[in-house]
């Protein structure tokens, strides 16, 4: 169906794609797996026509296809769904899916045919979506089907989907498999660019491998394992669960009570938060992305203006409601944010200034209590520590941060806040953009923080990861804990339940 | 030890490579338009730079011109550091220049020991009042400052024309400008410390106390906790405010220290060359001090050198204008946008390459 031949593809001194080779093979389905940065999203850019390779070539069908813009990959029968989606909230499924494609004469918009030709295309994969539904009332995985629907309607034969799973529930995951594997059936080609190991066994016929723009490994599903996957994927050895022995708790570290926070526009962002994390022990929160986990952990960082919260929130017995970002980290608390390019780190410091971020005001940044001026011995000291007990790559203090890979900068960003030492450590989405070396890397550091006594509120998007590295685990839900579970016995499923609020597919 | 601020010799190579090429390429395009009105883009040149570096008359203007330069594309570096585009520095120096002059003139009897620290410090303080202003209103309710800088302008313009006219003009005197300061506000020209240096040229101390500012604000963004915590916001005012630091009040804080530095134009101004308040003095040397700031990429060093190249310019142009047939002085304001349009030229161009090497997925 699909042939990419030899295509290499730079970016400035970049290298996404080497002389790469994929096959497609019609009617299956075609995992793209790959870390971050593999050149995967490159090399189906460049079928798509977003990109054009340097060199090699496309075959569509077993021709050799000049594809320039999407345009011509559309006309070839190729379609794309991307990560973010690209609907207009305010107008219906069917002016979404006609868009740029308007039936009917110049003057005259013909809907009526467009609303049934969806309807049935609709019907004929079970995609149950309503073509007159505005956008704005369907659920994240609904809009999902929209975007499949789009491409249907313009006859695609092959598409292409770009992470398509990151926002949705383990229930519309389940759910949209099914619907990928009914295109199939009909004789449909689907790629699907990947890094979870998990859904590339469930779902796919073929695996392709890609590691530093280069094809690693061309794999038969059925034949191959998640390890050897993710051996190709890092070029190693990886352990791919995480090691922990049973939590031993201690006291309570932090509380919350009834905590409610609003938006910057007024509108509820959580509702009556109430939870303990005791020291010693790793409190999970899982839950679809937006539903309150940003608020929970900024607001117990201190990063929310004061007059938006309402509860009290203590940390080992002292009340931090009141305290500032500064003081509340004074107070033991360590914050790894969910978007280090947003909040933990700037990305044009060198290494030895983002490794004295919070703390540039105090011992060792500068020298003695109440300093002005930065104690460069004492910055370099503290940094070369953090960059040898934390693995930083390259080891070099004065490149800047935006010099490092994903997994590195992550890695500054954990050593600085472990260093601090803190007593309480909130962490959101650890190992989001981070290389799966890295990742096994950073859930060993964060159990053997807890096992020396810290008390860890995590927050992660990935359900496995919750899973794996908590003690507890909550479920959030729409502002609110939907429900507490035991991340060993629970299955995704009932998790799955929790996290659309208790009672089935929310609208 | 680490150069934290990574200002080490390479990066500093590589820092100066565009404003280089930004230079040279104005040269070249002003050169161009030289030989179309039919002199000799040559000899234009070398009457151009040639004059600014004879001594003592080149050479000490060179500098006297230079001194504004200074403080206001340091005024507008720091302020950029913070995020901030200062386009204010106008109306800050010329309050200043105003407030130097007139405790210069209430305290004319104190001897210099007092005055002229208390008339240097009114300028700086006025100054910063006036850069805080908008720093505040930005702060506070997040009016933007570019808009409340422009704004500020013309109000300082008008308000201390009005002070001038009305209030401190010596009566008939047909020139606006106040009555000259105290002697113990005087500070001293260059030429009486200098040897070869006659006192008629007006180059003072201040352009001294420029250099020095250069010094200190270097040590104050880079090496001082006040400094990291202003350039984090600068760069990236999400991770400052994770990082404990107040966003709001390092934009005021910023803001002031800007309008700080652009008031001690009214040092040099006021206390080193005219001894009284001269009403529209500027030179628009608040926005030449943007252009150097862009120049200079906003680091002191930068600025110096920067402020002298328009110095140099603003020099020979004087010269340009007597001794070639077809050229005026408006040649130097045509080489000052050229530098200006290659330098945001450069900028549209990195803006360009960047995101497509970041588009990598």
């Amino acid at each position: 169906m699909l042939e990419l031949r030899g295509i290499t593809k730079r970016f400035g001194r970049v290298l996404a794609n080497d002389h790469i080779d994929i096959r497609v093979a019609p009617g299956s389905i075609h995992a793209l797996v790959g870390e971050n940065g593999a050149g995967k999203s490159t090399a189906m850019r460049i079928a798509y026509g977003f990109y054009t390779a340097d060199s090699g070539e496309i075959l569509v069908n077993g021709r050799v296809a000049d594809i320039r813009t999407p345009h011509d990959a559309i006309a070839l029968g190729i379609g794309m769904v991307h990560q973010h989606f690209m609907l207009v909230p305010p107008m219906t499924v069917a002016e979404n899916i006609v868009l740029g494609a308007e039936p009917g004469t110049a003057a005259s918009l013909d809907m009526k045919a467009a609303i049934a030709g969806i309807r049935a295309l609709s019907d004929e994969f079970r995609l149950a979506v309503d073509p007159e539904a505005p956008i704005e009332t369907l659920s994240v995985g609904q809009q999902q089907r929209v975007e499949l629907l789009k491409a249907l309607h313009r006859r695609a034969r092959l598409l292409i989907l770009d992470e398509p799973t990151a926002v949705l529930t383990p229930q519309e995951v389940a759910e949209f498999f099914a619907i990928l594997r009914r295109m199939r059936d009909q004789g449909r080609t689907v790629v699907i660019i990947t890094h979870k190991l998990s859904e590339v066994l469930a779902i796919s016929d073929d695996i392709t491998v890609m590691r530093d723009g280069r094809v690693v490994g061309v794999l038969s599903t059925r034949e191959t394992s998640a390890a050897e996957i993710a051996r190709l994927m890092v070029g190693r050895e990886v352990l791919l669960r995480v090691d922990k022995a049973p939590a031993t708790p201690g006291g309570v570290r932090l509380q919350v009570r009834d905590l409610n926070v609003t938006g910057p526009d007024g509108s509820p962002r959580l509702r009556g938060i109430s939870l303990d994390v005791r020291a010693g022990e790793i409190v999970g929160i899982a839950g679809v992305e937006g539903n309150g986990q940003t608020e929970l952990i900024e607001t117990l960082a201190g990063l929310t203006p004061r007059a938006q919260v309402t509860g009290r929130v203590t940390v080992g017995g002292r009340d931090v409601t009141r305290m500032n970002a500064r003081e509340r980290r004074e107070a033991g608390v360590a914050h790894i944010p969910e978007d280090r390019h947003r909040r933990g780190l700037v990305l044009s410091f060198s290494l030895a200034e983002n490794a004295i971020l919070g703390v540039h005001y105090r011992r060792p940044a500068v020298a003695g209590a109440g300093g002005v001026m930065l104690d460069g011995h004492g910055i370099d000291a503290r940094t070369d520590a953090l960059i040898r007990d934390f693995d930083v790559r390259p080891p070099q203090r004065a490149l800047p941060a935006r010099a490092l890979s994903g997994g590195n900068q992550q890695k500054l960003v954990i050593g600085r806040e472990f260093s601090l030492p803190p007593t309480l450590l909130l962490v959101s989405q650890p190992t989001r953009g981070v290389d799966i070396g890295a990742i096994e890397f950073i859930h060993r550091r964060i159990v053997a923080l807890r096992d020396a006594g810290c008390a860890v509120l995590l927050v992660s998007a990935e359900l496995e990861e919750a899973t794996a590295l908590s003690d507890r685990l909550l479920v959030m839900h729409d502002g609110r804990i939907a429900g507490e579970v035991d991340p060993a016995r629970a299955t995704s499923e009932q998790i799955g339940l929790l996290m659309t609020g208790g009672g089935g597919q929310t609208p | 030890m680490t150069r934290l601020d990574s200002w080490g010799l390479t990066p500093l190579l590589r820092e100066l490579r565009f404003p280089l090429v930004a230079v040279v390429a104005a040269f070249l395009v002003a050169g161009l338009i030289v030989l179309i009105l039919g002199d000799n883009p040559l000899d234009m040149y070398w009457l151009l730079v040639g004059t600014a570096f004879t001594w003592p008359d080149g050479i000490g203007y060179t500098l006297f011109y230079a001194t504004p330069l200074v403080f206001t594309g340091l005024a507008v570096a720091v302020a950029f550091r913070c995020g901030l585009l200062n386009i204010g520095a106008e109306g800050q120096l010329y309050v200043a220049a105003f407030a130097a002059a007139w405790v210069g003139i209430e305290l004319a009897d104190l001897p210099g020991v007092f005055l002229l620290p208390i008339c240097a410090a009114a300028a700086i303080l006025s100054g910063a009042i006036w850069g805080g202003i908008p720093g505040v209103l930005k702060a506070r309710f997040g009016s933007h400052e570019v808009i409340n800088t422009i704004m500020l302008n013309f109000i300082a313009v008008a308000l201390v024309s009005y002070f001038t006219q009305y209030h401190y003009k010596v009566p008939g005197d047909p020139i606006l400008q106040t009555a000259p300061v105290g002697e113990g506000a005087h500070l001293a020209r260059l030429g009486s410390i200098v040897p070869g240096l006659p006192e008629r040229i007006p180059l003072n101390l201040a352009f001294v106390l420029a250099v020095v500012a250069c010094g200190l604000v270097y040590v104050f963004l880079w090496k001082t906790k006040w400094g990291y915590e202003i350039r984090a916001t600068g760069e990236n005012p999400g991770a400052a405010e994770y990082g404990g630091i107040s966003v709001r009040t390092q934009i005021v804080v910023a803001m002031a220290i800007s309008g700080g530095l652009a008031g001690m134009v009214g040092i040099n101004e006021v206390l080193g060359y005219r001894h009284r308040y001269y009403d529209g003095f500027s030179d628009n040397y608040g926005f030449t001090g943007i252009a150097v700031a862009l120049l200079g990429r906003n680091h002191p060093a930068g600025v110096l050198v920067a402020a002298l190249l328009f110095a140099v310019l603003q020099r020979g142009g004087v010269q340009v204008d007597a001794f070639t047939a077809d050229v005026s002085k408006d040649i130097v304001q045509i080489l000052q946008g050229l530098v200006v349009l290659f330098v945001a030229a450069e900028a549209m161009f990195r803006f360009r390459i960047r995101p497509a090497a970041e588009r990598v997925a």
